[in-house]
């Protein structure tokens, strides 16, 4: 018998039960524009084999490709023992290790990574990861407006349009509900910084909150000390939104300005998680002590049992939703905790100097990237200051189309900046880390000057389109 | 049984109330019941209302929060918040030994002197014995 959960039958005798006309008339109540009718790409049925051979032969698209894309996800070597280890049986299942006795390795991995993720951030506690860098910045923004007194009428957060754009798209989303003011500010066209000037321009001493991406979306470092101490200096919060992998280099949230961000969070995929079409990732949420009840996830201590034995239990969990059910702190802090066992594993064989050799020669490659570039016609660095390992640079072709060509040539040349930064041109956001060699540096310069040239001849030969991990 | 003085008032929602006098003024103060404490058991951390804060009757104001449990601690009386017990921010657990003393939360000076939607400490001791099945 074949595999066919309900024949034609079942289905008309169920829709008949409920009202229904026909499959669709189920789907109705989601407004027509939302509703995705058909897929690019996607061809409507396929049987297993056909499937296979689609999936082999797209797959194979993206193999030899050399990324320059990082743009919030970020490719680097991963040493095999990471998932080697990862996929022990003992550590790949994901359940939340509420049951103590059984589960003291999980919950002593989750007690290193905090203890880890902490002294990354120079800050006092970390949760055990939130789902996504994207909900560890909404996280990070509710906790603040918790922290804030709750019978301020109207609280407002600041949020500079240098971070993600997704991110705060989520942030949107998530706190969009909550009555909050959310205010974007703009960024210096020269520079890619947000500056003090710009903010003081908000009016009014009623602030919540300034989110302060280090570095920010286009790979610029912004200058963190002085927003922090001119938020604290209005009465609200500084929260971080780092990349972990850079605060091996870089002055970490909990040193920013005289009193240090009060939060800091971002995206953990950089430390062992490989790229996989945007996911899964895991979030970083960490802060300051005084805060820690309104930290919101899974947190793991360490105690002694009856015998006076070292022991790892969740802790604070009081104010968790399976205890405080609509009234936790948050009904939405999925942790990731796979992702969290590589990134511990990644960390501890790398340890702090490998952190940092990463992260140099990432910075270095980039560095080396973009002078190369910057002698090349036609192409202009955009932001000129310091950056960590990402830059933009403008074009005076079509950045979608140059993307397009240089695909042809096993390149991912970048992120278009078109849809997200309109006002910016034609940019792209290049990505370059310690996977590059000297030579993939020199053939991406010289291919896509190659590129720029020749694209007025060959304007008129038919595109396709070419699919990138972003 | 636990202990409910007779001399207090009470809420459903387990707060009691006392009516006292500040400056010749007519205030009164919250707590938890004794029977509220036993409940949640050890109590690890407090929040409290921010002085000046006003609320009505019944308004989320306070967090306890014990090894097992947070509970919120509603406003009894529509008022003004005009002082509370910081000792408790250091020392939570005063309110396991002493509920009804040391342990007290807020004082509030009330907008409304009506208290007839309050219980009496028999009311009060009817409706926990209510609950316990």
């Amino acid at each position: 018998m074949p595999f066919v959960p309900h024949t034609k039958k079942d289905v008309a005798d169920m829709l008949a039960t409920i009202g229904a006309g026909n499959i669709q008339d189920l789907f109705k109540e989601i407004p027509a524009d939302l509703q995705k009718v058909n897929l690019n790409g996607i061809p409507p049925q396929l049987n297993e084999a056909e499937l296979s051979r689609l999936m082999r032969k797209r797959a194979h698209q993206d193999n030899n490709l050399q990324c320059f894309i990082g743009a919030g996800a970020y490719e680097h070597h991963i040493p095999a023992a990471v998932w080697e280890v990862t996929s022990r049986g003992e550590f790949l299942t994901a359940y939340t290790p509420y049951q103590a006795e059984a589960s003291q390795g999980t919950l002593q991995l989750l007690y290193e990574y905090q203890t880890m993720m902490a002294s990354l951030m120079a800050l006092d506690v970390s949760n055990a990861s939130l789902y996504d860098g994207g909900s560890a910045l909404a996280e990070a923004v509710l906790m603040a407006l918790r922290c804030s007194r709750k019978n301020n009428p109207t609280q407002r957060i600041l949020l500079p349009r240098t971070i993600h754009p997704h991110y705060r798209q989520v942030v949107k989303t998530i706190v969009g509900q909550h009555g909050v003011e959310l205010i974007e500010i703009d960024f210096c066209q020269k520079t890619g910084r947000t500056l003090i000037e710009t903010l003081e321009k908000v009016s009014g001493d009623n602030l919540t909150a300034l989110v302060i991406p280090q570095p920010n979306f286009f790979g610029v470092l912004e200058d963190a000390d002085a927003l922090t101490d001119w938020i604290h200096a209005k009465g609200g919060l500084a929260i971080g939104l780092v990349n972990p992998l850079s605060m091996a280099l870089l002055k970490p949230p909990g040193q920013w300005g005289e009193q240090g961000a009060d939060i800091a969070c971002g995206e953990g995929q950089p430390l062992g998680v490989p790229l996989a079409s945007g996911g899964p990732y895991y979030g970083i949420l960490c802060c300051k002590k005084e805060f820690v009840r309104q930290l919101p996830g899974r947190i793991v201590g360490r105690t002694v049992d009856a015998e006076g034995k070292q022991g790892f239990v969740l802790t604070l969990q009081a104010r968790e939703q399976h205890i405080r059910r609509a009234k936790a702190t948050s009904n939405i802090c999925t942790n990731q905790g796979l992702l969290v066992t590589a990134s511990t594993i990644y960390m501890s064989l790398l340890g702090p100097e490998g952190l940092r050799k990463v992260a140099i020669a990432s910075h270095q490659n980039a560095s080396l990237l973009r002078e190369k570039l910057s002698a090349i016609t036609g192409i202009e660095i955009v932001f000129a200051g310091p950056m960590f390992h990402e830059f933009v640079i403008r074009l005076q072709k079509p950045a979608d189309k140059i993307l397009q060509k240089l695909a042809k040539s096993k390149i991912q040349g970048g992120f278009s900046l078109k849809k997200v930064y309109p006002e910016l041109g034609e940019c792209l956001l290049i990505c370059v880390t310690e996977t590059k060699t000297v030579e993939d540096i020199q053939e991406f310069s010289e291919k896509l000057a190659e590129t720029i040239n020749h694209y007025a001849d060959s304007k008129a030969i038919g595109e396709k389109n070419v699919t990138t991990h972003l | 049984m636990n202990n409910v003085p007779k001399k207090l008032f009470y809420s459903r929602t387990h707060e009691w109330i006392r009516k006292d006098q500040k400056d010749q003024e007519e205030i009164i103060t919250v707590g938890i019941t004794d029977h509220a404490q036993c409940m949640l058991g050890d109590l690890v951390y407090i929040e409290l209302p921010e002085i000046d804060s006003s609320f009505e009757d019944g308004q989320e104001c306070a967090v306890v929060e014990s090894v097992k449990a947070a509970a919120d601690i509603y406003c009894p009386i529509p008022g003004e918040i005009i002082e509370i017990n910081e000792e408790l921010l250091e020392n939570p657990q005063l309110i396991n030994q002493d509920p009804y003393g040391k342990g007290w939360l807020f004082r509030v000076r009330p907008f409304d002197k009506n208290f007839t939607k309050l219980l009496t400490a028999d009311q009060y001791s009817k409706q926990v014995a209510s609950e316990a099945h």
